[in-house]
């Protein structure tokens, strides 16, 4: 029986046709072309952030007030006071009050679904944390200001302003954050090998005791990256801080949670928008490089922790 | 002849033998953390609920008194009674359009380099690590990016086109990152089948390995496209209108270069107005946005589960 009736007769018959092999050739570099684009976007984000930051600090330099202006009193970019201080430390008021509400919130859903729920519910449930994973930002700093400061905050604490507070906006922050966190904590603690929770029975054990000594210690790499995760993108948050924490113009160094504040977001936020960015070269709008730096290489070291941490789950299962 | 029914013997020796292990105590404690736990997931659900209920009962007013013109209205964070999303809805979908058309195409051609050409290659594992950090870039970073380089050294000015490029740059590692999932699914069998017949590779990956990927890719396609559609920051920094916007009859081309706003930014500018009746016009606004946000997300989740495919 023939099998094909195709005679080959040499070597040439069984060469591919010169005109695929070129267009396979010239695909490969528009492939590699694009893959590149993404080393351009990298670059061209340090580049901006870090050539600009060097402007404004040598900007500052040549002021009176030389580079102490960095660690003055408060966060006025107008008036050339330009303390990183205040920003930073509104920042972390922010990510604490979030990861209060994140935590709790998002570690317990990941565990009740991924070690109590039925696979009917958790079919049902899960769907739901992605929308609410897919609400922006904006709508939660409305909710935040329109709905958590006075329902929430004015009425449980008398001495909070009744328009805008961190503690707001902090919570506004932790609503966005309980999904990442749920989501990769879960995924941390369904890769713990099912034979670990059958030993774990086989002992004698029930369910909490197998969740809480053996499961979760066995995906706490996960677990603590999933966290760090929800960090990051509390600290990199923006929207929500420029809505409900009162960012304008500027603000005193202040640790109060029940007041407006300034975090690193906001007043980048702030600096950016509208009519305000009309002066180009004017060293205050400068500054909102010099934090975007800053936030930069701070979202950035957590992102690789976070990396780190869940590539070693994946290593030990 | 059965001298009892099995089921209830079996029946009454388990809780028997459980009841012998525990000692006849009741595991409070294990109720108690389950408890806790599902007040946790509920607590996250029961957010979500407040929130849709509050945005509707607030944007009430405006959805009996003026649906239509305030639709179709346009950007106004001076008079409340007057501002609508009309513009900020066009701006949103011509930005989405920039985004399909530079962020697509790229990404998913990054991906195919990832996964068909060279997966073990120094420079894809160097471009992983890279899409990786770059996904955890904050938002407004990238508005940083496409001020000084769209606007500012592209010289494209405050344009739809500057803004769409600085959220194609911000989704870019989410596209490449799902498209690469895709391929990934994808069984080796198809394409050592495809090279079998004696296809190069280029026609085993557009005629056999895109196709097969085809609804995965479209998933992420539209989840970016929705993560694009409700990012504020980028394009508040990039210069996008929050206050007045005048837009006359210019034809669609003219308008990508034009001062533009979108609905995030509408949002935005109209949360930071005081007064009830803004709060009523920010609470709509935020609601057309979620459904528009909301119906992507349910799209992509809908694709998933219709062509999620078991090989």
């Amino acid at each position: 029986m023939a099998v094909s009736n195709v005679e080959i007769r040499s070597a040439a018959d069984l060469q591919i046709n010169p005109r695929r092999k070129r267009v396979d050739r010239f695909v490969k570099y528009f492939f590699i072309a694009s893959a590149v684009t993404t080393f351009a976007v990298t670059i061209a984000i340090i580049a901006t952030l870090v050539v600009d930051a060097i402007q404004f600090l040598q900007g500052l330099n040549d002021t009176e007030e030389g580079l102490g202006a960095l660690f003055s009193i408060g966060w006025f970019p107008r008036r050339g006071i330009f303390d990183i201080g205040t920003l930073v430390v509104g920042t972390f008021i922010v990510t604490g009050i979030a990861m209060l509400v994140a935590i709790p919130l998002g570690l317990g859903a990941s565990v009740y679904l991924a070690e109590y729920a039925r696979p009917k519910v958790r079919k049902t449930v899960k769907p739901i944390l992605e929308i609410l994973a897919g609400v922006p930002s904006v709508v939660l700093g409305y909710f935040a200001i329109a709905y958590i400061n006075p329902n929430i905050i004015a009425k449980l604490f008398s001495g909070a302003n009744a328009a805008f507070t961190l503690a707001a906006a902090g919570i506004g922050v932790g609503i966005l954050t309980i999904p990442i966190i749920a989501s990769v904590a879960e995924d941390a603690l369904s890769s713990v090998p099912l034979a670990l929770r059958e030993a774990s029975y086989g002992l004698g054990a029930n369910r909490w005791q197998s969740t809480f000594k053996v499961v979760f210690p066995a995906a706490i790499s996960g677990i603590i990256a999933a966290l760090i995760l929800g960090v990051s993108r509390a600290v990199g948050e923006t929207m929500v801080v420029a809505i409900a924490a009162g960012a304008t113009g500027g603000g005193l160094f202040s640790t109060d949670p029940l007041q407006p504040g300034q975090t690193m977001t906001a007043a980048m936020a702030a600096l950016g928008f509208g009519s305000d960015q009309v002066a180009g070269d004017n060293n205050a709008f400068q500054s909102l490089y010099f934090i975007g730096l800053l936030l930069f290489f701070m979202t950035l070291f957590l992102n690789f922790v976070s990396d780190r941490l869940v590539n070693r789950l994946r290593e030990e299962y | 002849m059965p001298l009892s029914n099995p089921q209830t013997v079996g029946g009454v020796a388990a809780s028997s033998v459980t009841h012998d292990i525990t000692s006849g105590k009741r595991d409070i404690k294990g109720k108690v953390l389950e408890g806790m736990l599902i007040i946790a997931l509920a607590g996250s659900l029961l957010i979500l609920a407040i929130l849709i209920i509050d945005l509707l009962r607030r944007s009430w007013p405006v959805w009996t008194d003026r649906p239509g013109e305030f639709l179709r209205g346009p950007l106004n964070s001076a008079n409340a009674a007057d501002a609508g999303v009309g513009q900020a809805i066009r701006g949103t979908i011509e930005l989405a359009l920039v985004v399909a058309v530079v962020a697509i195409p790229l990404g998913t051609a990054c991906a195919v380099y990832l996964e068909e050409y060279a997966s073990k290659s120094k420079l894809a594992s160097f471009t992983r690590l890279n899409v990786r950090n770059l996904a955890g870039v904050p938002s407004i970073v990238y508005g940083l990016l496409g001020l000084a380089i769209f606007v500012q050294f592209f010289g494209l000015g405050r344009s739809i086109w500057a803004g769409g490029l600085a959220l194609s740059a911000l989704v870019l590692p989410i596209v490449v990152i799902t498209a690469s999932e895709a391929l990934r699914a994808v069984p080796q069998s198809i394409r050592e089948g495809a090279y079998g017949v004696g296809a190069t590779r280029w026609e085993t990956t557009s005629r056999h390995v895109l196709p097969a990927a085809g609804p995965g890719i479209l998933t992420g396609v539209v989840l970016s496209l929705a993560r694009a559609a409700g990012e504020a920051a980028p394009i508040l920094l990039v210069g996008a209108a929050t206050g007045l916007l005048r837009t006359g009859s210019q034809g669609f081309f003219e308008q990508l270069g034009a001062a533009f706003t979108a609905l995030p930014v509408a949002i935005f500018s109209y949360a930071r107005q005081p007064g009830e009746a803004f709060r009523e016009v920010t609470a709509a606004a935020s609601l057309v946005l979620l459904v528009l946000v909301l119906l992507m997300n349910g799209v992509a989740i809908w694709l998933r589960n219709r062509y999620e495919r078991k090989w």
